[in-house]
């Protein structure tokens, strides 16, 4: 897991070392574009666009959809991932204070015993 | 050296599951070894309950633990989360039923509360835990994850502006 995060930082980081592209970002938070719009936008050509915007799709922070001779851009499935990876950190946690916690009532199970016992005797 | 002799059986099924059952609420669950009034006690009890509820890879230690178990009652954890900062956990007791449900609201964020039932279910000398965080809204819920997850995207162009504001300041460029 922490590998993974590591590795998701750093495509992540990677892509947004660039202004461009954190412009691309920017944009595709208000609303969905088109890779000619994009580079229209940011005075590029279709090409350079084309490479940033796969740069951003490796670090999953967009996604890019053909429809007939367009392709629309919109923001990644990153979100969705980070709802997940929360999930499974969280749990761990969980899992972890659980183990001590059954620990814990172990202890106080045997001693219970124990104490019975004595007041038997 | 043979990797399978040491080995030690273990469980096939994840003991813990964690899950978002809804926009607004997170169900976690747990069977521990153990007769429920004694694991009731280990949620009620301080003394307990500062030995199991921060676990041992979370690096920030618990400085007091004050709960006022009943209806009504409040309690404060307080965490130092670096050498001069605390951080305060707290909230107010709604339900106490002794051994078998607790209900508690954690009061430290902005907004409503969110509110945590914890169900002591007894089975066979083993009980069943279900712990139940109801959310004021999916937004509050959304903002909870965001902000504890690994930066998302528009928190990352902020620090990174921010650094290349200092380096670029550094160079004597500009």
């Amino acid at each position: 897991m922490v590998q993974f995060s590591d590795a998701r930082l750093d495509a992540s980081f990677a892509a947004l070392s660039d202004a461009t592209r954190r412009g691309v970002l920017d944009r595709l938070g208000r609303a969905d574009a088109s890779i000619t719009d994009l580079a229209e936008a940011f005075h590029l050509t279709l090409t350079g666009m084309r490479k940033h915007v796969g740069v951003l799709e490796r670090a999953d922070l967009v996604t890019t959809r053909k429809v007939g001779r367009v392709r629309t851009c919109t923001l990644g499935p990153r979100r969705l991932e980070d709802e997940t990876a929360w999930i499974e950190q969280q749990r761990r946690m969980w899992d972890e204070r659980f183990d001590e916690l059954e620990r814990i009532v172990g202890e106080r199970r045997r001693k219970e015993q124990i104490d019975g016992r004595t007041k038997r005797a | 050296m043979d990797a399978r002799s040491g080995r030690e059986a273990t469980p096939t099924q994840e003991r813990t599951t964690m899950e978002r059952t809804s926009e607004r609420e997170l169900v976690v669950t747990r069977t521990i070894d153990g007769p429920a009034h004694i694991v009731f006690d280990a949620w009620t009890k301080p003394e307990l309950m500062k030995r199991w509820w921060v676990p041992k890879s979370v690096p920030i230690p618990l400085v007091s633990i004050e709960m006022d178990v009943r209806v009504g009652g409040t309690y404060r954890f307080v965490f130092q989360v670096d050498p001069t900062t605390t951080m305060a956990f707290f909230g107010r007791y709604l339900e106490v039923s002794p051994p078998s449900k607790l209900v508690w609201t954690n009061e430290e964020g902005e907004g409503d509360a969110v509110v945590t039932t914890v169900t002591f279910d007894a089975d066979d000398g083993r009980t069943r835990l279900v712990v139940h965080d109801l959310y004021p809204s999916k937004n509050a819920l959304d903002e909870a994850i965001a902000s504890e997850s690994t930066p998302g995207w528009a928190e990352m162009l902020d620090q990174l502006d921010e650094l290349l504001l200092e380096l670029d300041g550094g160079s004597g460029r500009g």
